[in-house]
Protein backbone atom coordinates (compact mmCIF):
# COMPACT_ATOMS: atom_id res chain seq x y z
CA UNK A 1 0.00 0.00 0.00
CA UNK A 2 2.94 2.35 0.56
CA UNK A 3 3.85 4.19 -2.59
CA UNK A 4 6.27 6.96 -3.34
CA UNK A 5 4.98 7.64 -6.83
CA UNK A 6 1.50 9.05 -7.35
CA UNK A 7 1.18 7.38 -10.73
CA UNK A 8 2.80 4.00 -10.13
CA UNK A 9 0.93 0.70 -10.19
CA UNK A 10 0.95 0.51 -6.36
CA UNK A 11 -0.85 3.79 -6.03
CA UNK A 12 -3.43 2.75 -8.65
CA UNK A 13 -3.99 -0.46 -6.76
CA UNK A 14 -4.36 1.47 -3.50
CA UNK A 15 -6.87 3.77 -5.19
CA UNK A 16 -8.88 0.83 -6.54
CA UNK A 17 -8.85 -0.82 -3.13
CA UNK A 18 -9.93 2.36 -1.39
CA UNK A 19 -12.81 2.75 -3.86
CA UNK A 20 -13.80 -0.91 -3.40
CA UNK A 21 -13.84 -0.44 0.37
CA UNK A 22 -16.23 2.50 0.14
CA UNK A 23 -18.46 0.69 -2.36
CA UNK A 24 -18.57 -2.54 -0.34
CA UNK A 25 -19.68 -0.51 2.70
CA UNK A 26 -22.38 1.35 0.76
CA UNK A 27 -25.95 0.20 0.16
CA UNK A 28 -26.73 -0.87 -3.40
CA UNK A 29 -29.45 1.77 -3.70
CA UNK A 30 -26.99 4.52 -2.73
CA UNK A 31 -24.44 3.35 -5.32
CA UNK A 32 -27.16 3.19 -7.98
CA UNK A 33 -28.27 6.70 -7.05
CA UNK A 34 -24.76 8.08 -7.52
CA UNK A 35 -24.16 6.17 -10.75
CA UNK A 36 -27.34 7.69 -12.18
CA UNK A 37 -25.60 11.08 -12.06
CA UNK A 38 -22.83 10.13 -14.50
CA UNK A 39 -22.67 8.80 -18.04
CA UNK A 40 -22.09 5.05 -17.89
CA UNK A 41 -19.54 3.93 -20.51
CA UNK A 42 -20.27 1.01 -22.83
CA UNK A 43 -19.34 -2.25 -21.15
CA UNK A 44 -19.97 -5.98 -21.19
CA UNK A 45 -20.10 -8.60 -18.50
CA UNK A 46 -16.86 -10.51 -18.35
CA UNK A 47 -18.30 -12.69 -15.63
CA UNK A 48 -22.02 -12.83 -14.99
CA UNK A 49 -22.70 -11.80 -11.41
CA UNK A 50 -22.74 -14.86 -9.16
CA UNK A 51 -23.32 -15.62 -5.51
CA UNK A 52 -21.10 -17.87 -3.45
CA UNK A 53 -19.43 -18.31 -0.11
CA UNK A 54 -16.13 -17.42 1.46
CA UNK A 55 -14.79 -19.13 4.55
CA UNK A 56 -14.06 -16.35 7.03
CA UNK A 57 -10.93 -16.83 9.09
CA UNK A 58 -9.95 -15.60 12.53
CA UNK A 59 -6.73 -16.05 14.46
CA UNK A 60 -6.12 -18.06 17.64
CA UNK A 61 -6.00 -15.48 20.44
CA UNK A 62 -6.68 -12.73 17.87
CA UNK A 63 -3.05 -12.68 16.72
CA UNK A 64 -1.97 -16.30 16.30
CA UNK A 65 -2.43 -19.07 13.75
CA UNK A 66 -5.52 -18.83 11.52
CA UNK A 67 -8.65 -20.93 12.03
CA UNK A 68 -11.93 -21.20 10.12
CA UNK A 69 -14.61 -19.19 11.91
CA UNK A 70 -17.54 -19.73 9.55
CA UNK A 71 -18.70 -18.83 6.07
CA UNK A 72 -20.23 -15.66 4.65
CA UNK A 73 -22.24 -15.08 1.50
CA UNK A 74 -20.47 -13.11 -1.19
CA UNK A 75 -21.50 -11.80 -4.59
CA UNK A 76 -19.01 -11.15 -7.38
CA UNK A 77 -18.95 -9.84 -10.92
CA UNK A 78 -16.49 -8.68 -13.58
CA UNK A 79 -17.06 -6.21 -16.43
CA UNK A 80 -14.99 -4.93 -19.35
CA UNK A 81 -15.37 -1.44 -20.70
CA UNK A 82 -15.43 -0.93 -24.45
CA UNK A 83 -12.12 0.89 -23.93
CA UNK A 84 -10.63 -2.31 -22.47
CA UNK A 85 -10.44 -1.77 -18.69
CA UNK A 86 -11.51 -4.81 -16.67
CA UNK A 87 -13.20 -4.14 -13.34
CA UNK A 88 -14.00 -6.54 -10.52
CA UNK A 89 -16.73 -6.35 -7.92
CA UNK A 90 -16.81 -8.33 -4.68
CA UNK A 91 -19.13 -7.73 -1.76
CA UNK A 92 -20.52 -9.53 1.26
CA UNK A 93 -24.15 -10.56 0.82
CA UNK A 94 -26.12 -11.85 -2.14
CA UNK A 95 -26.78 -8.66 -4.07
CA UNK A 96 -25.54 -9.41 -7.59
CA UNK A 97 -26.51 -5.93 -8.80
CA UNK A 98 -24.27 -4.41 -6.15
CA UNK A 99 -21.33 -6.60 -7.20
CA UNK A 100 -21.86 -5.56 -10.79
CA UNK A 101 -21.96 -1.85 -9.92
CA UNK A 102 -18.74 -2.24 -7.91
CA UNK A 103 -17.11 -3.96 -10.91
CA UNK A 104 -18.24 -1.14 -13.18
CA UNK A 105 -16.86 1.49 -10.80
CA UNK A 106 -13.58 -0.42 -10.49
CA UNK A 107 -13.25 -0.44 -14.28
CA UNK A 108 -13.95 3.29 -14.43
CA UNK A 109 -11.43 4.00 -11.66
CA UNK A 110 -8.80 2.37 -13.90
CA UNK A 111 -9.72 4.48 -16.89
CA UNK A 112 -7.62 7.64 -17.15
CA UNK A 113 -10.53 9.33 -18.85
CA UNK A 114 -13.29 8.38 -16.39
CA UNK A 115 -11.36 8.11 -13.14
CA UNK A 116 -11.77 11.74 -12.08
CA UNK A 117 -15.51 11.81 -12.59
CA UNK A 118 -16.28 8.51 -10.86
CA UNK A 119 -14.05 9.50 -7.97
CA UNK A 120 -15.72 12.92 -7.58
CA UNK A 121 -19.34 12.02 -8.27
CA UNK A 122 -19.62 8.47 -6.97
CA UNK A 123 -16.82 7.45 -4.63
CA UNK A 124 -16.30 10.75 -2.76
CA UNK A 125 -19.94 11.31 -1.75
CA UNK A 126 -20.34 7.64 -0.80
CA UNK A 127 -17.14 7.86 1.25
CA UNK A 128 -18.51 10.89 3.08
CA UNK A 129 -21.68 8.96 3.93
CA UNK A 130 -19.75 5.88 5.08
CA UNK A 131 -17.46 8.03 7.24
CA UNK A 132 -20.42 9.90 8.72
CA UNK A 133 -22.04 6.60 9.67
CA UNK A 134 -18.80 5.40 11.22
CA UNK A 135 -18.43 8.63 13.16
CA UNK A 136 -22.03 8.38 14.40
CA UNK A 137 -21.43 4.87 15.74
CA UNK A 138 -18.12 5.90 17.30
CA UNK A 139 -19.78 8.87 19.02
CA UNK A 140 -22.57 6.66 20.39
CA UNK A 141 -20.02 4.17 21.72
CA UNK A 142 -17.90 6.98 23.19
CA UNK A 143 -20.87 8.18 25.28
CA UNK A 144 -20.86 4.78 27.02
CA UNK A 145 -17.19 5.01 27.96
CA UNK A 146 -16.74 4.64 31.73
CA UNK A 147 -15.10 7.66 33.30
CA UNK A 148 -13.90 6.39 36.68
CA UNK A 149 -12.46 9.78 37.61
CA UNK A 150 -15.85 11.49 37.38
CA UNK A 151 -17.40 8.78 39.54
CA UNK A 152 -14.86 9.38 42.32
CA UNK A 153 -15.31 13.16 42.16
CA UNK A 154 -19.09 12.75 42.42
CA UNK A 155 -18.76 10.90 45.70
CA UNK A 156 -16.43 13.50 47.19
CA UNK B 1 -46.70 -51.85 4.43
CA UNK B 2 -47.03 -50.28 0.98
CA UNK B 3 -50.56 -49.09 1.73
CA UNK B 4 -49.27 -47.27 4.80
CA UNK B 5 -46.71 -45.38 2.68
CA UNK B 6 -49.39 -44.20 0.27
CA UNK B 7 -51.54 -43.06 3.18
CA UNK B 8 -48.55 -41.18 4.62
CA UNK B 9 -48.05 -39.01 1.57
CA UNK B 10 -51.33 -37.18 1.83
CA UNK B 11 -51.01 -36.90 5.59
CA UNK B 12 -47.53 -35.34 5.22
CA UNK B 13 -48.73 -32.90 2.61
CA UNK B 14 -51.63 -31.80 4.77
CA UNK B 15 -49.40 -31.62 7.86
CA UNK B 16 -47.08 -29.20 6.05
CA UNK B 17 -50.07 -27.19 4.91
CA UNK B 18 -51.24 -27.00 8.51
CA UNK B 19 -47.71 -26.04 9.60
CA UNK B 20 -47.71 -23.13 7.12
CA UNK B 21 -51.07 -22.02 8.50
CA UNK B 22 -49.92 -22.25 12.12
CA UNK B 23 -46.67 -20.48 11.25
CA UNK B 24 -48.67 -17.54 9.96
CA UNK B 25 -50.73 -17.53 13.16
CA UNK B 26 -53.84 -15.39 13.47
CA UNK B 27 -54.17 -13.79 10.03
CA UNK B 28 -55.69 -10.70 11.58
CA UNK B 29 -52.26 -10.03 13.15
CA UNK B 30 -49.77 -8.36 10.75
CA UNK B 31 -47.11 -10.64 9.30
CA UNK B 32 -43.61 -10.19 10.71
CA UNK B 33 -41.05 -8.97 8.13
CA UNK B 34 -37.44 -10.09 7.73
CA UNK B 35 -36.31 -6.53 8.41
CA UNK B 36 -38.27 -6.56 11.69
CA UNK B 37 -36.62 -9.83 12.73
CA UNK B 38 -33.17 -8.63 11.70
CA UNK B 39 -33.52 -5.25 13.43
CA UNK B 40 -35.56 -6.10 16.51
CA UNK B 41 -34.56 -9.71 17.24
CA UNK B 42 -30.95 -8.99 16.31
CA UNK B 43 -29.31 -11.23 18.90
CA UNK B 44 -31.39 -14.20 17.76
CA UNK B 45 -30.20 -13.51 14.22
CA UNK B 46 -26.61 -13.35 15.50
CA UNK B 47 -26.98 -16.74 17.15
CA UNK B 48 -28.43 -18.35 14.02
CA UNK B 49 -25.57 -16.89 11.93
CA UNK B 50 -22.95 -18.10 14.43
CA UNK B 51 -24.22 -21.65 14.89
CA UNK B 52 -25.50 -21.89 11.32
CA UNK B 53 -21.91 -20.92 10.48
CA UNK B 54 -23.02 -18.47 7.81
CA UNK B 55 -22.79 -14.69 8.01
CA UNK B 56 -25.91 -13.40 6.25
CA UNK B 57 -28.42 -11.47 8.36
CA UNK B 58 -31.25 -11.70 5.86
CA UNK B 59 -30.98 -15.47 5.45
CA UNK B 60 -30.78 -15.97 9.21
CA UNK B 61 -33.91 -13.81 9.65
CA UNK B 62 -35.71 -15.86 7.00
CA UNK B 63 -34.66 -19.06 8.75
CA UNK B 64 -36.03 -17.79 12.08
CA UNK B 65 -39.32 -16.88 10.42
CA UNK B 66 -39.60 -20.22 8.62
CA UNK B 67 -38.68 -22.11 11.81
CA UNK B 68 -41.36 -20.24 13.80
CA UNK B 69 -38.66 -19.00 16.17
CA UNK B 70 -37.19 -22.47 16.82
CA UNK B 71 -33.51 -21.53 16.86
CA UNK B 72 -32.06 -24.99 16.26
CA UNK B 73 -34.45 -25.58 13.37
CA UNK B 74 -33.37 -22.17 11.97
CA UNK B 75 -29.70 -23.10 12.36
CA UNK B 76 -30.43 -26.38 10.55
CA UNK B 77 -32.03 -24.45 7.65
CA UNK B 78 -29.02 -22.13 7.35
CA UNK B 79 -26.57 -25.05 7.39
CA UNK B 80 -28.55 -26.74 4.62
CA UNK B 81 -28.57 -23.54 2.55
CA UNK B 82 -24.75 -23.41 2.61
CA UNK B 83 -24.65 -26.51 0.47
CA UNK B 84 -26.41 -24.69 -2.39
CA UNK B 85 -23.60 -22.20 -3.07
CA UNK B 86 -20.04 -22.69 -4.36
CA UNK B 87 -17.17 -21.61 -2.14
CA UNK B 88 -14.87 -19.02 -3.72
CA UNK B 89 -12.12 -19.51 -1.12
CA UNK B 90 -11.06 -18.34 2.32
CA UNK B 91 -10.67 -14.75 3.51
CA UNK B 92 -7.50 -13.32 4.97
CA UNK B 93 -7.69 -13.78 8.74
CA UNK B 94 -9.63 -10.85 10.24
CA UNK B 95 -7.75 -8.40 12.44
CA UNK B 96 -9.83 -7.94 15.59
CA UNK B 97 -7.20 -5.53 16.93
CA UNK B 98 -8.45 -3.01 14.37
CA UNK B 99 -12.10 -3.51 15.20
CA UNK B 100 -14.32 -0.44 15.19
CA UNK B 101 -15.26 -1.05 18.78
CA UNK B 102 -18.88 -0.57 19.88
CA UNK B 103 -18.33 -2.32 23.18
CA UNK B 104 -15.12 -3.19 24.91
CA UNK B 105 -14.72 -4.16 28.54
CA UNK B 106 -12.01 -5.67 30.67
CA UNK B 107 -12.60 -7.20 34.07
CA UNK B 108 -8.86 -7.27 34.76
CA UNK B 109 -7.74 -3.64 34.19
CA UNK B 110 -9.87 -0.69 35.25
CA UNK B 111 -7.79 1.80 33.27
CA UNK B 112 -7.28 -0.21 30.11
CA UNK B 113 -5.87 1.94 27.26
CA UNK B 114 -8.74 2.98 25.03
CA UNK B 115 -11.13 2.80 27.97
CA UNK B 116 -13.99 0.65 29.10
CA UNK B 117 -16.77 1.13 26.56
CA UNK B 118 -20.04 -0.40 27.71
CA UNK B 119 -21.90 -0.14 24.39
CA UNK B 120 -25.36 -1.68 24.03
CA UNK B 121 -25.51 -4.16 26.91
CA UNK B 122 -27.96 -5.95 29.21
CA UNK B 123 -25.34 -5.66 31.98
CA UNK B 124 -26.50 -3.48 34.88
CA UNK B 125 -30.14 -3.63 33.75
CA UNK B 126 -32.53 -4.69 36.53
CA UNK B 127 -34.05 -7.55 34.58
CA UNK B 128 -37.54 -6.32 35.33
CA UNK B 129 -40.07 -6.78 32.55
CA UNK B 130 -40.84 -3.40 31.01
CA UNK B 131 -44.54 -2.94 30.24
CA UNK B 132 -43.72 0.17 28.16
CA UNK B 133 -42.18 -2.09 25.53
CA UNK B 134 -45.47 -3.87 24.96
CA UNK B 135 -46.47 -1.40 22.29
CA UNK B 136 -45.57 1.90 20.70
CA UNK B 137 -42.52 2.68 22.81
CA UNK B 138 -40.21 5.22 21.16
CA UNK B 139 -36.76 5.19 22.77
CA UNK B 140 -34.65 8.32 23.16
CA UNK B 141 -31.93 8.95 20.59
CA UNK B 142 -28.62 7.59 21.90
CA UNK B 143 -26.27 9.97 23.70
CA UNK B 144 -23.12 10.91 21.83
CA UNK B 145 -19.69 12.03 22.95
CA UNK B 146 -16.49 12.92 21.21
CA UNK B 147 -14.85 9.70 20.09
CA UNK B 148 -11.29 9.16 21.23
CA UNK B 149 -8.72 8.66 18.50
CA UNK B 150 -6.65 6.50 20.88
CA UNK B 151 -6.08 2.92 19.84
CA UNK B 152 -7.82 0.12 21.74
CA UNK B 153 -5.09 -2.53 21.98
CA UNK B 154 -6.09 -5.99 23.08
CA UNK B 155 -5.60 -6.53 26.81
CA UNK B 156 -3.64 -9.66 25.99
CA UNK B 157 -1.24 -7.57 23.88
CA UNK B 158 -0.63 -5.31 26.89
CA UNK B 159 0.09 -8.28 29.17
CA UNK B 160 2.16 -9.83 26.41
CA UNK B 161 4.56 -6.89 26.29
CA UNK B 162 5.82 -7.77 29.77
CA UNK B 163 5.81 -11.49 29.03
CA UNK B 164 3.11 -11.98 31.67
CA UNK B 165 0.94 -14.02 29.34
CA UNK B 166 1.75 -16.79 26.89
CA UNK B 167 1.99 -15.79 23.23
CA UNK B 168 -0.56 -17.12 20.75
CA UNK B 169 0.61 -20.15 18.79
CA UNK B 170 1.83 -19.04 15.36
CA UNK B 171 0.90 -20.63 12.07
CA UNK B 172 2.78 -23.62 10.78
CA UNK B 173 3.23 -22.59 7.15
CA UNK B 174 3.35 -26.23 6.04
CA UNK B 175 0.07 -27.17 7.64
CA UNK B 176 -3.16 -26.11 5.90
CA UNK B 177 -5.86 -24.60 8.11
CA UNK B 178 -8.09 -27.46 9.26
CA UNK B 179 -11.68 -27.37 8.03
CA UNK B 180 -14.21 -29.70 9.59
CA UNK B 181 -16.74 -28.91 6.84
CA UNK B 182 -14.40 -30.64 4.40
CA UNK B 183 -12.76 -33.48 6.35
CA UNK B 184 -14.40 -35.60 9.04
CA UNK B 185 -13.18 -35.03 12.60
CA UNK B 186 -10.40 -37.18 13.94
CA UNK B 187 -8.73 -37.08 17.33
CA UNK B 188 -6.58 -35.63 18.72
CA UNK B 189 -7.69 -32.44 16.93
CA UNK B 190 -5.53 -29.34 16.62
CA UNK B 191 -6.53 -25.99 18.09
CA UNK B 192 -7.71 -24.60 14.71
CA UNK B 193 -10.24 -27.42 14.35
CA UNK B 194 -11.26 -27.17 17.99
CA UNK B 195 -11.95 -23.45 17.64
CA UNK B 196 -13.93 -23.98 14.43
CA UNK B 197 -15.96 -26.65 16.18
CA UNK B 198 -16.59 -24.45 19.22
CA UNK B 199 -17.42 -21.40 17.08
CA UNK B 200 -20.35 -23.26 15.49
CA UNK B 201 -21.16 -25.26 18.62
CA UNK B 202 -24.40 -24.97 20.56
CA UNK B 203 -24.38 -22.02 22.94
CA UNK B 204 -26.29 -23.89 25.64
CA UNK B 205 -23.95 -26.88 25.52
CA UNK B 206 -20.83 -24.69 25.70
CA UNK B 207 -22.39 -22.54 28.43
CA UNK B 208 -23.03 -25.63 30.56
CA UNK B 209 -19.51 -26.96 29.96
CA UNK B 210 -17.94 -23.57 30.71
CA UNK B 211 -20.00 -23.35 33.89
CA UNK B 212 -18.90 -26.85 34.86
CA UNK B 213 -15.24 -25.74 34.77
CA UNK B 214 -16.11 -22.86 37.13
CA UNK B 215 -17.80 -25.28 39.52
CA UNK B 216 -14.70 -27.42 39.74
CA UNK B 217 -14.90 -29.92 36.89
CA UNK B 218 -11.61 -28.87 35.31
CA UNK B 219 -11.11 -25.57 37.09
CA UNK B 220 -8.88 -23.10 35.23
CA UNK B 221 -9.28 -19.82 37.18
CA UNK B 222 -10.56 -17.54 34.43
CA UNK B 223 -10.73 -13.75 34.21
CA UNK B 224 -12.51 -12.01 31.36
CA UNK B 225 -9.36 -10.24 30.19
CA UNK B 226 -11.34 -8.56 27.48
CA UNK B 227 -14.60 -8.76 25.59
CA UNK B 228 -14.99 -6.63 22.49
CA UNK B 229 -17.78 -6.26 19.97
CA UNK B 230 -17.81 -4.20 16.80
CA UNK B 231 -17.16 -4.12 13.09
CA UNK B 232 -14.18 -5.80 11.51
CA UNK B 233 -13.09 -5.44 7.88
CA UNK B 234 -12.95 -8.57 5.74
CA UNK B 235 -10.57 -8.99 2.81
CA UNK B 236 -10.35 -11.80 0.33
CA UNK B 237 -7.41 -12.49 -1.97
CA UNK B 238 -9.08 -12.78 -5.36
CA UNK B 239 -6.80 -14.43 -7.90
CA UNK B 240 -8.55 -12.79 -10.84
CA UNK B 241 -8.01 -9.34 -9.33
CA UNK B 242 -4.46 -9.99 -8.12
CA UNK B 243 -4.78 -8.40 -4.69
CA UNK B 244 -6.80 -8.74 -1.49
CA UNK B 245 -10.18 -7.15 -2.24
CA UNK B 246 -12.26 -5.60 0.54
CA UNK B 247 -15.61 -7.38 0.98
CA UNK B 248 -17.05 -5.01 3.56
CA UNK B 249 -17.27 -5.45 7.30
CA UNK B 250 -18.87 -7.94 9.67
CA UNK B 251 -19.87 -7.62 13.31
CA UNK B 252 -17.89 -9.91 15.58
CA UNK B 253 -17.56 -10.52 19.31
CA UNK B 254 -14.22 -11.59 20.74
CA UNK B 255 -13.46 -12.85 24.24
CA UNK B 256 -9.94 -13.16 25.62
CA UNK B 257 -10.02 -15.26 28.76
CA UNK B 258 -6.94 -14.92 30.98
CA UNK B 259 -6.29 -18.03 33.05
CA UNK B 260 -3.98 -19.32 35.71
CA UNK B 261 -0.32 -19.75 35.17
CA UNK B 262 1.86 -22.32 33.64
CA UNK B 263 5.61 -22.45 33.97
CA UNK B 264 8.47 -24.85 34.32
CA UNK B 265 12.05 -24.95 35.50
CA UNK B 266 13.07 -23.44 32.17
CA UNK B 267 10.14 -21.08 31.57
CA UNK B 268 9.02 -18.29 33.89
CA UNK B 269 5.39 -18.68 34.94
CA UNK B 270 2.86 -16.72 32.89
CA UNK B 271 -0.89 -16.48 32.42
CA UNK B 272 -2.50 -18.85 29.92
CA UNK B 273 -5.33 -18.03 27.53
CA UNK B 274 -8.64 -19.22 26.20
CA UNK B 275 -10.18 -17.66 23.10
CA UNK B 276 -13.68 -17.05 21.83
CA UNK B 277 -14.85 -15.49 18.55
CA UNK B 278 -18.35 -15.40 17.05
CA UNK B 279 -20.54 -13.55 14.54
CA UNK B 280 -22.60 -10.62 15.77
CA UNK B 281 -23.00 -9.65 19.42
CA UNK B 282 -22.60 -13.06 21.02
CA UNK B 283 -21.09 -12.46 24.42
CA UNK B 284 -22.30 -15.46 26.37
CA UNK B 285 -21.27 -17.64 23.46
CA UNK B 286 -17.73 -16.28 23.17
CA UNK B 287 -17.19 -16.38 26.94
CA UNK B 288 -18.33 -20.01 27.08
CA UNK B 289 -16.22 -20.82 24.02
CA UNK B 290 -13.13 -19.28 25.61
CA UNK B 291 -13.64 -21.25 28.84
CA UNK B 292 -14.01 -24.51 26.94
CA UNK B 293 -11.10 -23.69 24.59
CA UNK B 294 -8.90 -23.26 27.66
CA UNK B 295 -10.25 -26.44 29.28
CA UNK B 296 -9.47 -28.42 26.12
CA UNK B 297 -5.83 -27.33 26.40
CA UNK B 298 -5.40 -29.26 29.66
CA UNK B 299 -3.18 -31.99 28.24
CA UNK B 300 -1.06 -29.52 26.26
CA UNK B 301 -0.49 -27.56 29.49
CA UNK B 302 0.30 -30.67 31.53
CA UNK B 303 -2.83 -30.49 33.68
CA UNK B 304 -4.75 -33.43 35.02
CA UNK B 305 -7.54 -33.95 32.50
CA UNK B 306 -10.53 -35.87 33.80
CA UNK B 307 -13.45 -33.45 33.56
CA UNK B 308 -16.00 -33.50 30.71
CA UNK B 309 -14.98 -30.02 29.45
CA UNK B 310 -11.40 -31.26 29.09
CA UNK B 311 -12.38 -34.29 27.01
CA UNK B 312 -11.82 -33.21 23.42
CA UNK B 313 -13.64 -36.12 21.84
CA UNK B 314 -16.63 -35.78 24.15
CA UNK B 315 -16.89 -32.00 23.66
CA UNK B 316 -16.32 -31.88 19.92
CA UNK B 317 -18.55 -34.86 19.15
CA UNK B 318 -21.53 -33.39 21.00
CA UNK B 319 -21.23 -29.62 20.50
CA UNK B 320 -23.01 -29.46 17.16
CA UNK B 321 -26.73 -28.98 17.70
CA UNK B 322 -27.64 -29.86 14.12
CA UNK B 323 -25.94 -33.23 14.45
CA UNK B 324 -27.37 -33.72 17.92
CA UNK B 325 -30.91 -32.87 16.96
CA UNK B 326 -30.64 -35.04 13.86
CA UNK B 327 -29.83 -38.11 15.90
CA UNK B 328 -32.19 -37.40 18.79
CA UNK B 329 -35.10 -36.43 16.55
CA UNK B 330 -34.67 -39.32 14.16
CA UNK B 331 -36.13 -41.44 16.94
CA UNK B 332 -39.58 -40.12 16.02
CA UNK B 333 -39.34 -41.29 12.41
CA UNK B 334 -40.94 -44.66 11.58
CA UNK B 335 -39.02 -47.54 13.14
CA UNK B 336 -41.85 -50.00 12.54
CA UNK B 337 -39.73 -52.83 11.16
CA UNK B 338 -37.04 -52.45 13.86
CA UNK B 339 -39.73 -52.34 16.47
CA UNK B 340 -41.57 -55.37 15.03
CA UNK B 341 -38.40 -57.45 15.33
CA UNK B 342 -37.83 -56.20 18.89
CA UNK B 343 -41.45 -57.03 19.67
CA UNK B 344 -41.05 -60.52 18.21
CA UNK B 345 -37.93 -61.12 20.27
CA UNK B 346 -39.61 -59.89 23.44
CA UNK B 347 -42.64 -62.16 22.87
CA UNK B 348 -40.30 -65.10 22.38
CA UNK B 349 -38.38 -64.30 25.59
CA UNK B 350 -41.61 -63.93 27.53
CA UNK B 351 -42.87 -67.22 26.21
CA UNK B 352 -39.63 -68.96 27.23
CA UNK B 353 -39.91 -67.35 30.66
CA UNK B 354 -43.53 -68.52 31.01
CA UNK B 355 -42.64 -72.05 29.88
CA UNK B 356 -39.70 -72.22 32.28
CA UNK B 357 -41.92 -71.03 35.16
CA UNK B 358 -44.64 -73.47 34.19
CA UNK B 359 -42.10 -76.27 34.24
CA UNK B 360 -40.93 -75.20 37.71
CA UNK B 361 -44.54 -75.00 38.95
CA UNK B 362 -45.32 -78.45 37.60
CA UNK B 363 -42.19 -79.80 39.22
CA UNK B 364 -43.09 -78.16 42.56
CA UNK B 365 -46.65 -79.52 42.33
CA UNK B 366 -45.31 -82.97 41.63
CA UNK B 367 -43.04 -82.93 44.69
Amino acid sequence: MSSTSSTGPDSKQAQRKAAMTVLAHSAAADIAGRLAAIAIPKHENLREPENGLVMMRGRVGGDGAPFNLGEATVSRAAVRLASGEVGFGYTLGRDAQKAQMIALCDAMVQSAELCGEVEAKVIAPLRAAVNAERARKAAEAAATRVDFYTMVRGEG
Amino acid sequence: MYVAVKGGERAIENAHRLLAHERRGDRAVPEVTLAQISEQLALGVDRVMTEGSLYDRELAALAIKQARGDMIEAIFLVRAFRATLPRFGATDPVNTGEMQVRRRISSTFKDVPGGQILGPTFDYTHRLLDPQLAEGFVPEQPATAEASQAATPRVTDILGRDGLIETSPQADSDAPVGDLTREPLSFPADRDLRLQNLARGDEGFLLALGYSTQRGYGRNHPFAGEIRFGEVEVEFFAEDVGFAVPLGSVELTECQMVNQFKGSTTEAPCFTRGYGLAFGQSERKTMSMALVDRALRARELGEEAGAPAQDEEFVMSHSDNVQSTGFVEHLKLPHYVDFQSELGLLRKLRQEFAEANQAVELQEAAE
